[in-house]
């Protein structure tokens, strides 16, 4: 018998604490297929944010560490700084990553750190109960924007794949989606090429993830995940922004 | 035994430090304690480590929180206001139990204050600092020399006990230039670090964490176990000096810069034929409260001192160790004033009139 598809080793046999339809686990259970394969699960370390995510060191046979709100990416460069022959997967959400920890993200992008950063945008915080993150898109009624997101009050959504691609150190910068299938194994694919690129010390690496979260979004999962095609995608636009693994200079 | 040198407090802290086996350094500048980096950034390339100007205070306690997962020894350094932005960092590293050795060379104080020396920031290194149920270990220096041998062991006692220590020094003891002999590297046993994350080769999976959610009561089993670690600090890493305490009628308490001064002002008192003497404290967290309360008992003791380069810090452990046996006075400088040993001698004088009866 062929096993075409089984749960990937790197993931440990867990129930997760997601709410149905949310992006987190399919995120999740790509970066442990991406672990396999490549066989590195002996040598990463994730770092979690403050947020849903938290816990994500429970779902994995890795070592992980949890980080302070917004602070993932300078413990990571504290874990990568030390030890450079590991891996470290930095996880964060758009809150943690885009508000609090905006200055951690850009300065950590602009040393050029040999990490893999994930950052699940999903235009909401989820654990404290859907308030508006700063990747919001206007209009979008959040707990603390009732009456929808006003730019003239609350700014505009951030865009961090456009926010860093005007940095120099970088070495690879994509957007994708987990909304459908052909966009998760984009996704997974992405992963994959962050990964490498950290293990051939090319540098700091970038995948946004738009993700879906049906619970605080207020609709059901099959709705939410048509609402990342058509509103989320359409704001933030998906594909890739630098790779320098694909420029001449690496081949 | 060393041969004899002359360093400034900043970067002789920096010798000790490396002594100990600290290769990493992350901080962030500010003002009196610059000489600390920038010595860092030259040095530690030369002992194969790391030195990394982060972006912000913020930023470089959690890069401590990394490095501390990774069972390296690391340090960083600020002052006052930058050690405020580390607090939250500072408690999350007490939760879960990360080594850390943290140089405070503590300025004028409330806000952005001044940026002479103080010792205003006593409360927050003593009570914990950030949020929670927590303490650190808080080394206070007296001299170069002393600060620098002080590295090593706030190192091996952030090991040993796995938390956070404070150095706590001010901007008299940076920038001051001393002569000092180098410490030894430290002989002290320190435990096997088998909670570092290395990659999960040939073992289970680790996480370090501080968030304890399940079960309910996870939490506080948690904070019992961190107060059984602290109550073994108190008993044992209680460091004090005991200067002419042996026949003293009137103790001061003071530590740091300040017990400096008030070494001198004890002479000038002394020559008077009045029997004065200081304790010095050197760990303020652990405090040194059972040799105050023993004098504090001895009838031979007529009175307390406490003086401070703050409006009353410390002279709350002094009254708490006093227990009310005898009355506890107070002389402090704030807003980055030294006091010089004329004023402290006057003090001193003033307590003595009220409490001696001199022989003429």
């Amino acid at each position: 018998m062929n096993i075409v598809y089984r749960r990937p080793e790197s993931l440990k046999k867990k129930t997760m604490h997601y709410c149905p339809g949310c992006g987190h686990s399919i995120i999740h259970k790509l970066i442990a297929s991406v672990i396999d394969e490549l066989q590195i699960r002996e040598d990463t370390i994730i770092v979690s944010p403050v947020g849903c995510s938290v816990l994500i060191y429970d779902y994995f046979e890795c070592d992980g560490t949890e980080s302070a709100h917004g602070r993932a990416q300078a413990v990571s460069t504290g874990l990568k700084r030390v030890q450079p022959d590991k891996l470290v997967i930095c996880y964060q959400g758009d809150g943690d990553l885009a508000a609090i920890g905006t200055s951690e993200t850009i300065h950590s992008a602009n040393r050029g750190e040999n990490f893999t950063v994930i950052f699940v945008n999903n235009a909401i915080y989820g654990m404290t109960g859907g308030q508006m993150a700063p990747t919001t898109l206007i209009g979008q009624k959040t707990q603390t924007s009732p009456f929808g997101r006003d730019p003239v009050l609350a700014g505009y959504p951030l865009k961090m794949c456009e926010l860093l691609n005007q940095l120099k150190a970088p070495a690879y910068i994509e957007r994708v989606s987990v909304h459908d299938v052909k966009n998760t194994i984009k996704t997974q694919k992405a992963i994959k090429k962050g990964l490498s690129y950290q293990m051939n010390g090319m540098g700091y690496s970038f995948i946004e993830v738009l993700s879906m979260c049906p619970t605080n979004w207020g609709t059901a999962p099959v709705q939410a995940a048509q609402w990342v095609k058509e509103h989320l995608a359409s704001y933030y636009p998906l594909g890739v922004f630098r790779d320098n693994g694909a420029s001449e200079e690496y081949k | 035994m060393g041969e004899r040198i002359l360093m400034r407090g900043n970067e002789a802290l920096c010798e000790g430090a490396i002594i100990a086996g600290c290769k990493y350094y992350f901080g962030y500048p500010i003002t009196p304690q610059n000489e600390i980096p920038a010595y860092m950034a030259n040095r530690l390339p030369e002992v194969g480590g790391v030195f990394l100007q982060a972006e912000s205070e913020i930023a470089s306690i959690n890069m401590i929180w990394g490095a501390g997962c990774a069972g390296k020894r690391a340090m960083t350094s600020s002052s006052s206001p930058g050690i405020s932005l580390m607090q939250e960092g500072i408690s999350y590293l007490a939760g879960a139990e990360l080594p850390a050795v943290i140089v405070n060379m503590v300025r004028g104080g409330p806000g952005l204050g001044n940026i002479a020396p103080a010792q205003s920031d006593y409360f927050q290194s003593t009570r914990g600092g950030g949020h929670g149920d927590y303490y650190v270990i808080v080394l206070a220096p007296a001299t170069v020399e002393e600060l620098t041998h002080m590295m090593v062991d706030a190192f091996d006692l952030a090991d040993i006990y796995r938390t956070p220590v404070i150095v706590l020094g001010d901007g008299v003891l940076g920038q001051m230039t001393e002569p000092l002999v180098l410490p030894e590297p430290s002989t002290r046993v320190i435990p096997e670090k088998d909670y570092i994350l290395d990659g999960a080769k040939n073992r289970k999976p680790r996480t370090i964490k501080s968030l304890r959610l399940a079960p309910q009561q996870a939490l506080e089993d948690h904070n019992m176990e961190l107060k059984k670690k602290y109550e073994e600090i108190m008993k044992k890493e209680v460091r004090y000096e005991g200067y002419m305490i042996d026949d003293a009628e009137i103790i001061v308490v003071s530590f740091g810069t300040s017990s400096r001064v008030c070494k001198s002002s004890i002479q000038m008192v002394r020559e008077n034929g009045i029997k004065v003497g200081m304790i010095r404290p050197v760990t303020l967290w652990p405090f040194p409260s059972e040799i105050i309360s023993d004098l504090a008992k001895n009838t031979g003791v007529r009175a307390f001192l406490d003086v401070e380069m703050n409006y009353g810090q410390m002279i709350e452990d002094v009254k708490l160790s006093v227990n009310g046996e005898k009355e506890v006075h107070f002389y402090g400088r704030t807003g980055g004033m030294l006091p010089d040993e004329n004023e402290l001698y006057n003090k001193i004088m003033e307590v003595v009139n009220e409490y001696c009866i001199q022989e003429t």
